[in-house]
Formats: structure tokens, C-alpha cells, sequence
């Protein structure tokens, strides 16, 4: 049966109807690798997962199993531990998460479920975007429902794990999917970043062990569970392990997302599953992962779509929900569409963050509006080098960098035209 | 120790440091704005940003930020590396884009950290050339003013007001570029210690508002060190003056006191010399008027014939300097000598000094307070009457966690945003046993409410709990026994616990049973500590020189000739009644007094004398410490020390044997000579050379061949200050003098109050020489082995009539500070408080009147309903401007008075 399972996450998903309730993911095979996974130890699904290859999907790509391995076990250890699913989805241009939440949220649940179980959490919180309003409905919905079935509650299908499952309706802000940030917003306070060390698999909520995942790796762990970890790698075209949700926004002839084996080609994406551009338009260069990554352009698209390929090609795999640009949209407008949203979530905690992105944005927005300097140019390379990783507190402000540094190096003579001309030569004016 | 390379060159360094403490302990200059040597690091603002290398190879090295990195063994950094060096330049060039750039009209211009960080990286060429944003500044009170649009979001201000100082209005808002700190409406800053903020802020953002209102660069500020007056802790403060004027307070570091931070009392109290009230002229009772005497020949003509060949009695004053009681004393001779408190304090402060006597180890200092792991507080509501004794209390208590959990996550004290992670800012064990709520009580793991008979038995069966060999207090109830266990296995579970009584309550028993309790914990083999609040900040000192009880003038005063009284307002310490009966059976009266008092008004010779700011003096804190205070403007003619009176007087009268002295360090010494337990007093006040003094005036002063061209262009010559180490002058010992002495915190660079780690050999330490007081009881080693006995049974039932227990406010119960402009603002109404089930029994509503009658004594003030005063107390706030003195534990009668308002309508 694991030979043809090759969409492991999106196989319940129908866009035309509601996602299937408890009895009907029951029936399609849900929860057996819970059940699987209770009868194992907690060691041993680590173990499993760890095996399996997997990289967390929200962008960072850390090993999950690795991620999992640092959190304090045995009797001795700090209690009670904490599992959230980071479903705080607001970087630009993503919205993978979005589809497994509507569209299977028993997945999630299972997910959740078994990773609790590995690293042995008592409570788990989905922490959600605020505006996944439909989201939250159907969560609630689905966590009523595997209550009721005893999938979550206490002594889960007659063991002695319990695990308390709720949801938490963010307030809102980008910084609030940060790790960290997460964690001090869920504990009722600003949504700063905190330090590492201690990280929070030690210290995070309320001081306890807590493991942050992102939505679609906690999804991956039912199949893992299910079919094994030779399996899962198996799924991938490379190194890399599994299936993977790209998605691509922008001017192409179809925008959407598909669960692809990780390591699919930019190309077949882009032209076999997106069809292309749309007539008329041409492809100057794509954001592989969301708005905190770099550009890459139409000489990458032989590119595999796994983490040290994209990485390879300058850029990063982040969420694998790619944004066109295309040759009718003005790169400068893109970067500053993107910089004015990043300037807008910075915490306001570290002072590179808080007061360079906005300067950079007011310098974007001038040139956008022909009111551009040359000496701007300057200034932008400098925060692109000083908003880097090590001189801010958090990925947040190195993240915002990415598009601007790369369109400086791919575009430069956009904004030097831009410049020159003293008005936005896309503009219609 | 350990090496740590900077730049190449190898430095020895204590462990356990982050790399920016060690570096500026070594002396360089390495710019910071988030961290503070008493709050640690967070990380925030980037600006100490530094390479370091992996090994002596590595030539990339990464950006680190120096205060968020270990200071380990080997570790090699370059604070001088080119891009360590832009990026700290740029991190100004952020933090200016939106500061307004108002150095010219901003107060804290000249002792600015921002300042001193821009020119430190050497950021000076604007490129932002957009629109700053701006932010609406918020009223907080009569103490801070608030500039936001100055504002670099360093942080520092609300951790300080609430991570470190536990304030509860006051937050950080917002996000990004629009971080604003404030209030979440415009109004008073509630906490004590908000002026903190002032000097924790790096920038003009919080200003000191009072200085505002006479303001002077700090260059042209002369300052001087000197002690706060205003409760018995004793804090050091920096007072600065110019044209002889007295225009702020600044914290003075003592590492063995208050560290880097004072409260709002000792802030702000200065302003008394300033206020209406302030004395300035002499006068004399003349066929029923006043007569105003203009010169001191004249004043000396008067005096004459009233004490020549006279007997007198004397009133000295637990707010008078150690100097002024001593030739006060020498005057009227010891037996005609009276301490001018209550006598009920006069006995509290004798018991108080015979325990600490007996066993001074048992006495922490404020710094031996932030480091006990279990405190309980018998009876004094310490955040009222020694603020800054419960901030090191809610330190302690914070902390405590901190010690023991840091190492368990292998963390580094240091690391402030960790540490409250990990603790979840959970309190260590702190008891309070107190008759109603206090500013503590969100820190206490448990506390009982009482009234004070019941808290003085708890007390003692604690103590006999702990060592059976204490006295059995008898009887006790299930709910107090149960206390009693919990706190005692808390209190023998600690290092050094931590018992804090003191004289608030005006109750003996209470001071007893805590000695009772530190000594039985001592048996314990525990390294307990004893710490007593006393009611000013002289009364130790005062209670030391010897002298009898003031009911005992009461008696002699028709006897003699006349009193002399010094620095003190009878009317708080005798009722209405027995203060018209003393001051109007005396003769005459000659009154030496900083304010206008009701004595003053009556006295037949009213002399005005020099407050705190303009003399020099030594004061004795609750500890036992000896401190010296310095005068910071030149002696007025008009306004002389009152030692200097009495010597005056002392040569007036023929058959007085010698002169005390004419300097304020020779009476000291002739006390120290003539009183052992003030032998230690000469090591306080020598000072090697009279030549190279301290100057008061920093050198960078101007005006000074200006300011009296106006009536004469020879400039006059210094005014002396003979036997003080501090000249009156910008020339002098500018360089390495003994930390205790330095009038000012400035160093080539660092013009503002962070300079004071250039001081220090290591930030947060000791000042360099530091002479931190001077402890008068010396340990005699034989640790106590007795016990006070049960001197008491609860008497529960007073038929129907109230116990008066007295209630202290931060602001109002002082008597100077009470005078100052800025905290009269914040002195509550005078008021009657009673339990809420006594209010539902005398049908009283919050508000309503109410009259007060005992023996000697009857007023009708508001009630205030307290629900967590116990039933059968009425509050009676203590040395509250408008309330007579009520002795504590009297017992009254209340009547409740008809609403007129209702009848009205």
C-alpha cells in the first residue's frame, strides 16, 4: 500500500467539499498511525521520525527528529511540556498552511497527536492565524470531534498519555510565527523574540520544555508513522525526504499549490503545474519561498525545489510558495510592497530592525515615486549587510533583506533607472 | 580568574562577567544603551556590538554583541575591528533618525548617554532625510516630565519601573518604529521610585521636574555627597545648587546601601529648603508682637541676657545631625537633655540599639538584604516607612529563584530576559505578618493579618517553634499554628533568612519577638539577620548620644529657666493637649529649626538654621552606620548650622568650661573623644591634606568671574570650608579621591550618571577607596544566648472601643519632605481608617465623618475603609500634615458624625 501513497498530506483534500469528519478520515485510514505510534515508545517515535528525514517546513528547514531530541524526557523532566503548531501564516505569498487546516485538520490533529506523544507534551496549542477564520471553524469542529473520540483528552485510547488540544486565535502580527515570539505571545506578552540560549525546547512556555512546529511538518508525521521512514525518503527526488506543498502566486497561467515530491524541478512546477506565464508576459525572476527570500531568476529553473539546492542557487527554500515577477511589474514596487509589510511587523525590540527597515522603506517608496537619490543606493547596500544575520535579534529584519539585496544584484538597473529618470518608468504617468 | 583577549592583548578578568561588563571594568570605551550594571542584559538595542574570533586563526570573525556573550576563558574579541566599528556608528545613525536633535533645550543636555555614545562612535552626518515620527507626551505627576519624541527605546525604563522595581502602571505600547513608553493614560506615576527613571533613562525622555523649575547644566551644578534625611536607611545622594540655590538630588552610589537607585522621598524631599515654610529670618518676642532681627550681633545681643546664668532644659532631634544633639547635649548638660520623640519611640529605638549592640552580625546592610533567601516582615509596613528597604526586599525575594535555577539551566545571572523564563518571575519565600495590606503583598508566599498583640505572639511562638529554648508564647490558634510551621520550615530551609521588624507599630513586644526569631535561627546554626526600621534618620545616632524621655521635660519644665529645641515640631511627638501644656509652662522657648512650626511660631527666640544641603554632619542609620554628610553651597550668615548656635551659646553662658569647636569636623572629633561608641567616627572625618581638597565645582563651571561683576569685577575668593576634604572651588583633587567623596560621576567621554563605572574596579562593585559609613558596633564575637521573655497576652476584647494603630504614607509621613512642592502633591488627605466590618457597624460609607476621642486628644477627620485592617483597629496616619499625634495602642472611642450633605437636601 505505501508504494502508491505519493500525496500523503493533500490525498483527503477535495476542493469541492467539506473535509472529511472523524468517521470518514477513519475510514480512509486515519489515526492507525496514532495508534501505531501509541503502542510504540516515545524514544522509538522520535527515533522514526528522526530517521525519516524530515526538515521543518516552515522555512528553516530544521530536522525535526533532531529538533525533538534536545526536549528533556524521563521521569525527571521538567513537567508539563508543551507541543504548538505554529499556524501563524503571514509571511506574503503563503498560504500552504492554509490548505492542510481547511482541508484535513484530523491530519494536524494527528499529527499533533503523535508528536506529542514522541516528545511527551501533556498540551499542545494550534496557534493560528487570525484570519483563518474558516480555519478555526473547522479546527474546532475536528478537535471536538477527536475529543469525542478520545484521540485527545485523558489516557488516549486506553494508555496513560493525556494531551489537552486548544486552539489560540493570534492577534495578529508577522512576529507572532516566530518561534519565540509565538511563545511569549502565547503566554499573554508582547510578541518579542527571545534569546537562544536557553531554547525553547529547555525553556519556552511558562518556562517549560516546548517544541514549536510548523503545520505542514506536523502533517508529514502520520504518514511517517504509517508507512515508514524509507518510505517517506523515498518520496523525495533528492536528498531530501517527502512530499512537498509549492505553491506559486504571481502572473502565471495557473496560480495554486500542489503537493510535489520534494526536490521537483523549478521548471516542472512552474510550467507543467502552474502552465507557464500568462500570454504576454515573461518571467524575470521568482521569490522561491515567500517574501523573506532571495530572488532567484529564470537561469535557475533547472533548480530541484529542496533546501541545499535553492540554497546552492542563492536564495532559500522557505515555505516553497514561490511569487513571480514578471517583466510588467516593477521590481522596485515588489521590494517595497514587501519592505513596507516587514517594516510593519518589525517587534520594535531591536534597533536595526525597528528603525532601518522603515528608512529602507521610505527609500523604496522615493525612488518608486521618482523622488529617488543616488546616495539611496548606498544606503540600501548598507542596511542589506547591516540587517544581516548576528547584528539583529531575530531572523526577522535578515529575512526582509533577502528580496532587497538580490533585487539590488539581479535589478540594480531598475533602481538606477528609476533614479535617473526621477519617476517609476512601469508607471502608467 | 580568567584571560580574555581584546584586541590581541591578553586582561585578566574575574568569571561569570558578559563580555561588556568585562570590558568596561577594564576601561574601555564601549558604547551600550539596554544594559544596566543593576538590570543586566537583554540584547535590545545593538549597540555594543563586537567581533569576536573563534581562535588566534580566524581572521572573519562574526559580529557578537558584547553584553549578550559569555566572558570565557580564552575568548578573543576586537572592540577596535573596522566593522564592529561601522556597525556601532550605524546603530546611532538608526537610533537618531527620529530623535528630535533638541541637545540646546533638552534637560538632560551635558549629561546625556546619548551624547556620549554618538560622539563615542563617532556617528555625525545625517542621511535620513525623511520625516521623523513623533508621539504625544503624557502628564506623569509632579515628578518626571516626559518627552517622548527623545525616546531611542533602550528599554531600560520600563524594565526598571517594572521588572526591578515591581510598578504595575507604567508599560511599553506599540510596535516598530512607534514604540512608546507610558502610561496607558496620561497621569501620576504611582510608584516611589519612579524618579529612577530620570537617571535610568540614557536620554531627555524622563527628566527630573522639579529641576525643571530651576534648571542648571550639570557642569555648572556645585555638588557634594551627601545623605539622605528622610527615613532611617540613610541612602547617599549627590545634591547639586548653584547660585547658592539647591536645585536637585541625584542617587549617590554606596555598594553597601542603596547601589544605583533611591526613592522618591529622597529624590524629591529637597524641595522643603526651598518651600515657604522655610525659615529665614530670626525673631523675637517682644511685648506681644514679633520682632525681626536682622544680623547675628543682634540676634547674639538677645540671646544674652535670655540664657546667661540660666538653666535650661534641651529637646534634641532624630532629624538633627549627631553634631547639633552632641552640643545640644554639652549644653544643657546630659541630664537636662530630652529626646524630642515620642516616648514610646525613645524606648522602641533603646530596645532597638541594645539587641543590635548585643550582637551587631545580626544587622544586614541594604546590599546584605538583596542576597537573603527568606524574609519575613514582622508588623512594619516597610514600603511606607523605608521604601527603599523593601525594593532591596522585592530584589531579594525576585532573586532569590534566579540564584538557584541559573545554574540548573547553566545560565549566567546576567541574562535578565532568561532568567525570567526560566522563574517565570515566580517570588522566592517571603512572609509578611502585618495589620493590613501592603505594597509587598503581591510577593508574599503568605501573609497574616493582624493586629499587633496577635502579631508579637506569632512572632514569639515562631521563635519558640524554631528553638525551643525561646519562651512559649501559650496559646495558639490552628490557623497561626499552621503559619507558624510553614514559615519556620521556609525560614529554616534558607541560608540567611531575614527578619524585618522596626518601630512603625510603636510596639515593643513585635521588636522582641523578632529578635526572638533571628536568635533562635541563629542556634539554628542559620546566618540569619535582624534588620529594625527606625523612625527618622537619626534616631540610632540620637538614641547612642544618651538622653531621657520628652513626658520627663514635661515634668521639669516649670522647674528651669527655659528650653532649647532643636530641629523639632513638639506636636509630633506630644498630643494638641500635652504640647500646649509643655511649651506653655516654659519660660522661654528658643527654637533652632530648618521650617516654620507651630513651635517656631510661639517660640520667644525663633532661629533659623541650615538644612542638610548647606552643613556638614554625620547621621547614624538603622544599621548602625555612621555616615558623613557634606555641606554643597558656602555657610549663609543667616542660616549657620545649629552646632554652631549652640557653641554660640555655650560661650554665652560664663561658666560653660570650653568651646566645642568651630568647625563641624572638630565637634565630631571632640565627640568621638568624649563618647567611646563614637571613637569610630574619627576614621569618617580624616582627611590627609587641606590643600588639595575635592573641588565642588566641576571644571568645567562658568560664570564664575561673571556672576557678582554686578557689584564688584575682583573676584571674590572662595568661600573656605576649613576640616572638610571638599573646596568650595573648579581647582583641587580632580583625579583618583575616595569613592565615597566624589561630588559628581563625570570622566573624560561620559558626562552622564553612567560614568559612576569608571569609579568602580569593576561595574556594579564597589567604588575605588569606598568608605561605605562606618559601622559603631563592633562584633563581640559571643554570639546571644538569651532570649527576650513573652511580655505579653493578647487582649482581644476592648468593649466596643478601638486600638489605634498607626499608618505611614512614602509621601506625608516625613515630616520635611512633606514640605516639598512636588510630593505635597501626592500627600493623601488626612483621614480616619477603620476595617470594613467596623464601617458596616457604625453605618459608615468611605468618606463619611467620623470623630476620634481619646484622653488627651479629639479630631474628626474622613473615613477611609481599609477591608484588610483587622476588625477593632482604627489607622491613624502617622506625622500626616493636618493630623495630631495619636500614640499608637491607645484605646478610643469613634463616633460617627451625620452627613450634613444629606441633611441639606
Amino acid at each position: 500500500m505505501a508504494a502508491v501513497i505519493t500525496k500523503p498530506l493533500t490525498q483527503h483534500i477535495r476542493p469541492d467539499r467539506e473535509p472529511l469528519d472523524i468517521k470518514a478520515y477513519e475510514y480512509a485510514g486515519g489515526y492507525q498511525a496514532a495508534r501505531k505510534a501509541l503502542a510504540m515508545s516515545p524514544l522509538d517515535v522520535q527515533k522514526v521520525v528522526g530517521d525519516s528525514g524530515l526538515r521543518g517546513r516552515g522555512g528553516a528547514g530544521f530536522p525535526t527528529g533532531m529538533k525533538w531530541s534536545f526536549v528533556p524526557m524521563g521521569p525527571d523532566a521538567p513537567r508539563p511540556k508543551f507541543l504548538l503548531a505554529n499556524a501563524d501564516e503571514m509571511e506574503p505569498g503563503t498560504f500552504k498552511d492554509r490548505l492542510l487546516l481547511e482541508g484535513v485538520p484530523h491530519l494536524l490533529i494527528e499529527g499533533m497527536l503523535i508528536s506529542a506523544y514522541a516528545i511527551q507534551a501533556e498540551i499542545a496549542y494550534v496557534f493560528l492565524r487570525r484570519e483563518y477564520y474558516q480555519s478555526a471553524r473547522v479546527l474546532l469542529r475536528a478537535i471536538a470531534e477527536a475529543e469525542q473520540a478520545n484521540y485527545l483528552g485523558k489516557n488516549i485510547l486506553g494508555t496513560p498519555f493525556s494531551l489537552e488540544l486548544r486552539l489560540h486565535q493570534s492577534a495578529g502580527r508577522y512576529i507572532c510565527g516566530e518561534e519565540t515570539g509565538l511563545i511569549n505571545s502565547l503566554s499573554g506578552r508582547r510578541s518579542t523574540p527571545r534569546a537562544k540560549p536557553p531554547f525553547p525546547q529547555f525553556v519556552g512556555l511558562l518556562g517549560k520544555p516546548t517544541i514549536v512546529n510548523n503545520v505542514e511538518s506536523l502533517c508529514c508525521i502520520p504518514g511517517i508513522m504509517q508507512y515508514g521512514p524509507e518510505w517517506f525518503k523515498s518520496l523525495g527526488l533528492t536528498k531530501d525526504a517527502g512530499t512537498k506543498l509549492y505553491g506559486i502566486s504571481g502572473r502565471a497561467l495557473r496560480t495554486g499549490l500542489w503537493e510535489l515530491p520534494m526536490g521537483t524541478p523549478l521548471r516542472e512546477i512552474l510550467e507543467d503545474h502552474a502552465g507557464g506565464m500568462q500570454p504576454g508576459y515573461t518571467l524575470r525572476g521568482l521569490l522561491p519561498g515567500g517574501a523573506s527570500t532571495d530572488f532567484m531568476l529564470p537561469e535557475h529553473l533547472d533548480t530541484p525545489m529542496d533546501f541545499d539546492a535553492v540554497q546552492e542557487a542563492g536564495s532559500r527554500l522557505g515555505t516553497g510558495t514561490m511569487i513571480l515577477l514578471d517583466d510588467h511589474t516593477c521590481p522596485v514596487g515588489f521590494v517595497h510592497n514587501l519592505i513596507q509589510f516587514f517594516a510593519r511587523e518589525s517587534c520594535g525590540w531591536c534597533t536595526p530592525c525597528r528603525e532601518g527597515l522603515p528608512w529602507v522603506e521610505k527609500i523604496l517608496q522615493a525612488i518608486e515615486t521618482g523622488c529617488g537619490e543616488s546616495a539611496d543606493l548606498t544606503v540600501l547596500e548598507d542596511h542589506c549587510r547591516l540587517l544581516g544575520p548576528g547584528y539583529t535579534y531575530c531572523p526577522l529584519a535578515p529575512g526582509a533583506m533577502e528580496p532587497l539585496q538580490s533585487a539590488l544584484k539581479y535589478f540594480k538597473q531598475d533602481f538606477v533607472r528609476h533614479i535617473e529618470e526621477k519617476k517609476c518608468p512601469w508607471s502608467q504617468a | 580568574m580568567i584571560t580574555i583577549y581584546i584586541d590581541n592583548q591578553p586582561h585578566q578578568i574575574r568569571e561569570g562577567q558578559n563580555l561588556l561588563a568585562a570590558c568596561l571594568s577594564l576601561g574601555f570605551d564601549l558604547p551600550y544603551f539596554c544594559w544596566h550594571p543593576a538590570m543586566h542584559s537583554v540584547g535590545a538595542c545593538r549597540q555594543c556590538a563586537v567581533k569576536q574570533f573563534k581562535d588566534e586563526n580566524d581572521q572573519r570573525g562574526k559580529i557578537v554583541m558584547a553584553c549578550m556573550t559569555p566572558a570565557t576563558e580564552g575568548v578573543r574579541i576586537s572592540i577596535d575591528d573596522p566593522e564592529a566599528r561601522a556597525f556601532r556608528s550605524t546603530v546611532i545613525e538608526w537610533l537618531m533618525v527620529n530623535h528630535p536633535h533638541d541637545c540646546p533645550v533638552c534637560d538632560e543636555g551635558g549629561e546625556c548617554h546619548l551624547q556620549d555614545m554618538t560622539v563615542m562612535t563617532g556617528h555625525n552626518y545625517r542621511r535620513f532625510r525623511f520625516k521623523k515620527r513623533t508621539h504625544v507626551n503624557q502628564n506623569l505627576g509632579p515628578f518626571v516630565n516626559h518627552e517622548m519624541n527623545r525616546c531611542i527605546q533602550c528599554y531600560r525604563c520600563v524594565r526598571f519601573y517594572r521588572d526591578y522595581a515591581g510598578g504595575l502602571d507604567f508599560n511599553v505600547f506599540g510596535a516598530h518604529d512607534s514604540v512608546y513608553f507610558g502610561r496607558q493614560t496620561s497621569g501620576i506615576l504611582e510608584g516611589e521610585f519612579s524618579g529612577n527613571l530620570v537617571e535610568v533613562c540614557p536620554t531627555g525622555v524622563f527628566t527630573d521636574k522639579t529641576f525643571k523649575k530651576h534648571y542648571t547644566r550639570k557642569w555648572d551644578l556645585a555638588t557634594a555627597p551627601s545623605v539622605c534625611i528622610h527615613c532611617s536607611v540613610g541612602c547617599n545622594i549627590i545634591i547639586g545648587a548653584r547660585y547658592g540655590r539647591i536645585r536637585r538630588v541625584l542617587n549617590r552610589f554606596n555598594s553597601q546601601i542603596n547601589g544605583y537607585f533611591i526613592c522618591d522621598r529622597g529624590r524629591y524631599g529637597y524641595e522643603h529648603i526651598l518651600s515657604e515654610k522655610r525659615l529665614h529670618g530670626s525673631r523675637i518676642r517682644e511685648n506681644g508682637g514679633h520682632k525681626e532681627l536682622r544680623t547675628n550681633e543682634e540676634i547674639l545681643r538677645h540671646l544674652t541676657p535670655l540664657i546667661d546664668g540660666k538653666r535650661f532644659i534641651g529637646v534634641g532631634s532624630p532629624r538633627a545631625t549627631l553634631e547639633s544633639n552632641f552640643a545640644l547635649q554639652t549644653l544643657v548638660g546630659t541630664e537636662n537633655f530630652f529626646h524630642g520623640v515620642p516616648d514610646r519611640d525613645h524606648a522602641l529605638v533603646e530596645r532597638v540599639i541594645s539587641i543590635t549592640k548585643m550582637d551587631p552580625t545580626l544587622t544586614p546592610s541594604l546590599d546584605q538584604v538583596k542576597n537573603c533567601d527568606a524574609i519575613l516582615i514582622l508588623g512594619e509596613d516597610i514600603s511606607e516607612t523605608a521604601p527603599m528597604l523593601a525594593l532591596a526586599v522585592r530584589r531579594a525575594v525576585m532573586d532569590e529563584p534566579r540564584r538557584h535555577l541559573a545554574p540548573k539551566y547553566q545560565l549566567p545571572l546576567w541574562q535578565d530576559q532568561a532568567l525570567q523564563e526560566v522563574t517565570q518571575n515566580k517570588p522566592g519565600p517571603l512572609f509578611l505578618a502585618t495589620i493590613g495590606k501592603t505594597r509587598l503583598d503581591n510577593l508574599a508566599t503568605h501573609r497574616l493579618s493582624a493586629h499587633p498583640e496577635e502579631l508579637s505572639h506569632f512572632g514569639f511562638a515562631l521563635a519558640h517553634a524554631i528553638d525551643p529554648a525561646a519562651p512559649d508564647a501559650g496559646e495558639t490558634s490552628a490557623e497561626m499554628e499552621s503559619c507558624v510551621k510553614s514559615i519556620k520550615e521556609a525560614l529554616l530551609a534558607a541560608r540567611n533568612p531575614l527578619l524585618i521588624s522596626g518601630t512603625g507599630l510603636g510596639h515593643a513586644a513585635l521588636i522582641e519577638a523578632a529578635a526572638n526569631i533571628a536568635r533562635a535561627l541563629r542556634h539554628q546554626g542559620k546566618n540569619a539577620y535582624l534588620d529594625f526600621v527606625l523612625p527618622h534618620c537619626n534616631s540610632m545616632g540620637l538614641g547612642l548620644l544618651g538622653g531621657r524621655p520628652l513626658s520627663h521635660a514635661l515634668e521639669m519644665v516649670s522647674q528651669v529657666d527655659g528650653i532649647i529645641i532643636l530641629e523639632n515640631e513638639i506636636s509630633r511627638s506630644f498630643s494638641s493637649s500635652r504640647t500646649n501644656q509643655f511649651l506653655g509652662a516654659a519660660k522661654t522657648i528658643i527654637n533652632l529649626d530648618i521650617m516654620q512650626t507651630p513651635t517656631s511660631d510661639i517660640a520667644t527666640l525663633s532661629i533659623p538654621v541650615a538644612s542638610y544641603a548647606e552643613s556638614e554632619g554625620t547621621l547614624v542609620n538603622q544599621e548602625g552606620r555612621a555616615q558623613r554628610f557634606y555641606r554643597v553651597v558656602p555657610e549663609n550668615p543667616n542660616l549657620r548650622e545649629s552646632w554652631s548656635w549652640l557653641v554660640e551659646m555655650m560661650a554665652l553662658i560664663k561658666n560653660q568650661p570650653e568651646r566645642l569647636g568651630k568647625t563641624p569636623h572638630e565637634i565630631t572629633t571632640k565627640l568621638a573623644q568624649v563618647n567611646p561608641i563614637f571613637a569610630p567616627l574619627l576614621s569618617l572625618v580624616s582627611w590627609g591634606s587641606e590643600t588639595q581638597k575635592i573641588p565642588r565645582e566641576s571644571h568645567r563651571a562658568s560664570g564664575r568671574t561673571a556672576m557678582t561683576a554686578d557689584i564688584s569685577v575682583h573676584e571674590p575668593k572662595p568661600a573656605d570650608d576649613p576640616g572638610s576634604p571638599l573646596a568650595f572651588s573648579m581647582e583641587g583633587c580632580h583625579g583618583d579621591v575616595p569613592g565615597n567623596l566624589l561630588p559628581r560621576y563625570w570622566s573624560p567621554g561620559w558626562n552622564s550618571v553612567q560614568s559612576l563605572a569608571k569609579f568602580q574596579d569593576e561595574v556594579g562593585g564597589p567604588l575605588r577607596q569606598e568608605n561605605p559609613g562606618r559601622r559603631l558596633f563592633e562584633s563581640t564575637g559571643n554570639p546571644i544566648k538569651n532570649y527576650f521573655a513573652v511580655s505579653e497576652k493578647i487582649k482581644k476584647n476592648n468593649h466596643g472601643r478601638w486600638q489605634v494603630v498607626p499608618l505611614y504614607h512614602v509621601f506625608g509621613s516625613d515630616e520635611l519632605s512633606a514640605a516639598g512642592a512636588a510630593i505635597s502633591e501626592r500627600i493623601p488627605d488626612p483621614y480616619i481608617a477603620i476595617s470594613a466590618k467596623d464601617a458596616a457597624q457604625l453605618n459608615l460609607l468611605e468618606n463619611s465623618r467620623i470623630r476620634l476621642i481619646a484622653d488627651r486628644e479629639q479630631f474628626e477627620r474622613p473615613v477611609k475603609i481599609i477591608s484588610s485592617l483587622p476588625a477593632g483597629l482604627v489607622g491613624v496616619p502617622m506625622g500626616l500634615p493636618g493630623m495630631p499625634y495619636v500614640e499608637p495602642g491607645t484605646i478610643v472611642d469613634l463616633i460617627a458624625i451625620p452627613d450634613h450633605r444629606d441633611n441639606e437636601k
